[in-house]
């Protein structure tokens, strides 16, 4: 990797009460890559990706986005990303247009750009017949689906995926990574977290974090390599024991 | 100004598309108007009275009979004050007038004679009411009395009398539907503005779409007004259908200009709106909204002068009610419609109301959090 | 049992946790009652008058001192024309114009009669009559003072006694329509909601699938706001009594009693809601227009239901919290028995089996 980091985070420290969630981090995350932060449920991913959003304030540490100082520049820093949380984020009661022209807006985008880009989309998915369907009624795998496409219609420098996969079968999860890596040959940095092992193996590097700290940082490779393993679940178990 | 419009567009459609809210929207002034108004009726129509007439004379029976000719009682007689008393405890009688024996007979020998009234005055207001009725018919019979017999009593001549010529001004038949119509056409745009508004927002952190707003560079107070003006128009639609509802159903007066009263009503709708907004901010689930807002429009509304007139609270009360948005457009409101008041004459509760929209909405602004 | 135990405690501790809805739920009848004790009345006090004098003599000014010592009344305008009267009124402070005649006491003295007019905004019909006749009663009183020579012929006095009440505090009214509406708030408002609201995040589903019978189900469900209401009914109680010396005459354990009987009800009532609304948003409108609403305006609480139309009053007599009212009124402020009030007790109770049936049926049929 190479140039300045386009996300970097020094000591990044939260605190709820006694309660440390994310207990030091350093890492530095560089254009265009995929940056996979990779744990179990409760090991503070989600709570690091609030941070880096802009969403909650870090109790400490040094952290920037895109140039951007967390602390006060979040808005700057939200001109330049794109986020699709956990909690499934699309309005169930508005058609896939209707969402996607209502964030786009939001970025400002002009209306027959966001009319074209819409058409090229649902094309490109193959999903042009369910333009005008309510979102509550099309199925989750493809909800996530035109949720990440939502998140990264008005071209972010950088797109963070909190656990974009939960909960749907393997094939659309591969589908799901061809997206990603759609996304990423654009040039959209991809800061993911999951807890499907498999997924680690997509990304350029991940980090492994556990109670509220980084374990390990490395590639997917040299991680097995250094645990003398075959595949990164193998890693993630030999390193949490 | 594209990002107010755009969040507008997308309220629109929601609210449209919900299909419990609708009804709502349409069905809660109709109730609201017909019902309340009928039902909070302070008139006194149908008094319950019991008779004891120990005397059974002319003087006593012809009493009575003014009673019953009255629009204003249903009479019964009794014939012990235990059954009477018995019959109050059973909610049967308001009052009893218990006539005493030899009524008559004191009345002319010695120039006066007494009748007992007992009210059941667990709500004093009707008692209150009741006892100036009994006491109107009473004096309007002893003055028949008087002056029928006016020959066998010459120094009544020289009597001066101040006589009293009453008129009522902008509502000459004393209906009281006009004013209460005119009072639950605010709280019909109260409620339905704050329960909109404070629900709406707690919903977006229900279901989580918040989240997704706030990653978004959109600025607060866009957010804020763009959620506020779909619910103002809603309400000035609500305030529109409640008044044609109201001239149709209850022929309630509109004396003064409409456009002046849609605007106050704008202004107040801020407040209302930013209070809803507020809520929702500090709320975590519709269900705190609920009753924080139920909370604080039920001693808005009963301070408000809705039913009781606010001149009549204490000081401290009184002082406390400036804050009360409510309170002044309930002024306001009777003000234009039923004496036709115009901009000069309500100058200062349309100033006052702009400060709290202004203030309020300024807090809700500030207190809505992209960053927690 | 055990189980069932633990799944009562879970109900208490959520709602206990909730901070913000505990606050609300015993500040609403705590604010309620000291509103209704302190500040809501409707009685005539400080009302702004304007007086328009044109004789200006000495009988027209002792009649006008009368009126403003009375404590009832305030001078606020002095008004010299017509014109005036219109505009005094507009602005909206002043709600009687006392006109009196030229010449007042002149003609009083002379031609033995005067003329004084009084011009009420009835824009507040209520209001404009008690003030119209409160002015009427004080002038009539100066005028035997000021005949004081003549003794009036034939006079009827009438002597009032107000039971039950005898310094009419409209709080004594609005405590027993304020428990009324509390029990249903906490009660019927509270669980359709939050049974709702299990609905609608899917919790509701994984208790159904436990090995607790449906009836332990309902039960756990409805414990804590059983709670809940027999210390709010308490504490409204308690402050009626201490703060506003409001009696309770009759007997404290059939007060008692019958407002479990009526928390009971209400308490089927919201569960028969949940079983019908699929979301919070329905629960609240349904409990807001089906209960609130008619405990408020149709109980009897403020207004009194012989005054309405027929069809209204009608539909108060399906109301449950009209006996609840009548049942606490004889008890706490006539000291009447059960003697008095069983045939309430017994339309209490009838209710309350039929709303249980009711939502026992489609509670079973939700889990078939």
């Amino acid at each position: 990797m190479n140039g300045t980091p386009i996300i970097s985070a020094k000591n990044l420290t939260k605190k709820f009460g006694n309660f440390v969630a994310n207990d030091n981090l350093n890492f530095d995350v560089y254009e265009g890559e995929i940056f996979g932060f990779i744990g179990a449920n409760g090991a503070g991913k989600t709570t690091a990706v609030r941070i880096l959003c802009g969403l909650s304030f870090p109790t400490s540490g040094a952290i920037k986005i895109a140039g951007f100082d967390v602390y006060k520049q979040t808005e700057k820093i939200k001109k330049q990303i794109g986020y699709m949380s956990q909690k499934f984020s699309l309005y169930d009661d508005l058609t896939v247009y209707e969402n996607i022209r209502f964030y786009a807006k939001i970025y400002g985008m002009k209306t027959k750009e966001i009319k074209t880009k819409t058409e090229d989309l649902l094309n490109e998915l193959n999903f042009a017949h369910a333009r005008d369907k309510k979102i509550r009624d099309i199925p989750l795998g493809w909800k996530q689906k035109l949720a990440f496409s939502t998140a990264i219609f008005h071209n972010p420098k950088i797109v963070f995926l909190d656990e974009p996969t939960g909960g749907v079968d393997p094939i659309t999860r591969r589908q799901f990574w061809d997206l990603i890596y759609k996304a990423s040959d654009k040039g959209i940095t991809i800061f993911v977290t999951t807890h499907y092992m498999d997924e680690a193996e997509y990304c350029d590097r991940v980090s492994i974090m556990d109670q509220g700290k980084i374990v390990a940082l490395d590639t997917p490779v040299n991680l097995m390599k250094e645990y003398h393993s075959r595949n990164m679940d193998d890693v993630f178990i030999k390193i949490a024991r | 100004m594209r990002t107010i419009l755009t969040i507008i567009q997308k309220e629109f459609i929601q609210i449209f598309r919900n299909k419990t809210m609708l009804p709502i929207i349409f069905i809660v002034p109709v109730v609201q108007l017909l019902v309340l108004v009928y039902a909070a009726n302070l008139e006194m129509k149908s008094i319950d009275l019991v008779v004891i007439d120990n005397d059974i004379s002319s003087v006593s029976s012809k009493l009575i009979s003014k009673f019953k000719g009255s629009p204003f009682f249903k009479v019964r007689s009794s014939i012990s004050l235990k059954d009477a008393e018995n019959e109050m405890k059973k909610e049967d009688a308001d009052v009893i007038m218990l006539i005493p024996q030899n009524f008559e007979k004191k009345l002319i020998t010695e120039n006066a004679s007494e009748i007992q009234l007992l009210f059941n005055a667990i709500n004093g207001t009707t008692a209150s009411i009741s006892n100036v009725y009994c006491r109107m018919i009473i004096s309007g019979f002893n003055q028949d009395i008087i002056l029928n017999s006016g020959n066998l009593y010459p120094e009544l001549a020289t009597f001066e009398t101040i006589n009293i010529e009453n008129s009522y001004w902008y509502n000459p038949k004393l209906d009281y539907k006009i004013y209460m119509s005119s009072g639950i056409l605010v709280i019909l745009v109260t409620v339905i503005s704050m329960f909109l508004s404070g629900i709406n927002l707690v919903r977006e952190k229900e279901i989580g779409t918040i989240e997704q707003i706030n990653v978004t560079p959109i600025k607060k107070y866009h957010f804020i007004i763009g959620k506020l003006i779909p619910f103002l128009i809603i309400a000035l639609f609500e305030l529109a259908f409640g008044l044609v509802i109201a001239k149709l159903v209850f022929s309630l007066p509109i004396l003064g200009s409409l456009w002046l009263l849609f605007g106050v009503a704008a202004i107040f709708l801020i407040t209302t709106l930013g209070l809803g907004l507020f809520m929702s901010t500090i709320a975590q689930t519709q269900q705190q909204v609920m009753f924080i807002a139920f909370f604080f429009m039920l001693v808005f509304i009963l301070m408000s002068g809705i039913f009781t007139p606010t001149e009549s609270m204490p000081d401290w009360a009184q002082k406390v009610n400036y804050i009360n948005p409510i309170a002044w457009f309930m002024r306001v409101i009777r003000m234009i419609l039923l004496k036709g008041s115009g901009f000069a004459q309500i100058k200062k509760e349309i100033l006052i109301l702009t400060v709290y929209g202004i203030s309020v909405l300024s807090m809700a602004v500030w207190r809505y959090r992209k960053t927690s | 049992m055990k189980s069932f135990l633990s799944f009562v405690k879970k109900e208490f501790y959520h709602i206990f946790r909730d901070k913000k809805t505990m606050l609300i739920l015993f500040g609403i009848p705590i604010a309620q009652v000291l509103l209704f004790g302190f500040v809501i009345t409707s009685e005539i006090k400080n009302v702004k008058i304007a007086v328009w004098d044109k004789s200006n003599d000495y009988i027209t000014q002792e009649i006008t001192n009368k009126i403003t010592s009375s404590g009832f009344f305030e001078l606020n305008t002095i008004i010299n024309h017509q014109s005036e009267i219109e505009k005094t009124f507009k602005k909206g402070k002043v709600r009687e114009v006392i006109i009196f005649e030229h010449d007042f006491a002149k003609k009083l003295h002379k031609e033995k009669k005067a003329n004084i007019q009084l011009i009420a905004d009835a824009s507040d019909a209520n209001s404009a009559n008690m003030i119209a006749n409160y002015t009427k009663g004080i002038i009539s009183n100066y005028m035997i003072k000021h005949n004081e020579k003549i003794k009036l012929p034939l006079q009827i006095i009438t002597k009032e006694r107000m039971l039950y009440n005898e310094s009419l505090k409209d709080v004594y009214m609005f405590v027993p329509g304020i428990m009324a509406m509390i029990l249903m708030l906490v009660s019927a408002m509270m669980t359709s909601i939050s049974v709702a609201r299990e609905k609608e995040m899917g919790t509701m589903e994984v208790i159904l699938v436990s090995p607790l019978k449906p009836i332990q189900i309902l039960l756990g469900k409805v414990t804590p706001y059983l709670a809940l209401s027999i210390i709010n009914a308490v504490i409204i109680i308690a402050l009626g009594y201490f703060v506003f010396q409001m009696p309770i005459i009759g007997s404290l354990s059939l007060l008692m009693s019958e407002t479990i009987l009526f928390i009971l009800l209400a308490l089927s009532l919201g569960i028969l809601i949940s079983t019908a609304a699929a979301n919070q948003q329905v629960a609240m409108f349904i409990s807001m227009f089906a209960l609130l609403l008619p405990t408020i305006l149709l109980s009897g609480f403020i207004f009194p239901i012989e005054n309405m139309p027929l069809i209204l009053q009608w539909i108060s007599a399906i109301m449950p919290p009209k006996y609840y009212i009548i049942i606490l009124k004889n008890i706490m402020l006539k000291g009447t028995g059960l003697l008095f009030v069983w045939k309430e007790t017994l339309i209490l109770i009838v209710m309350t089996f039929f709303f249980i049936l009711l939502s026992a049926k489609k509670f079973k049929i939700r889990l078939e």
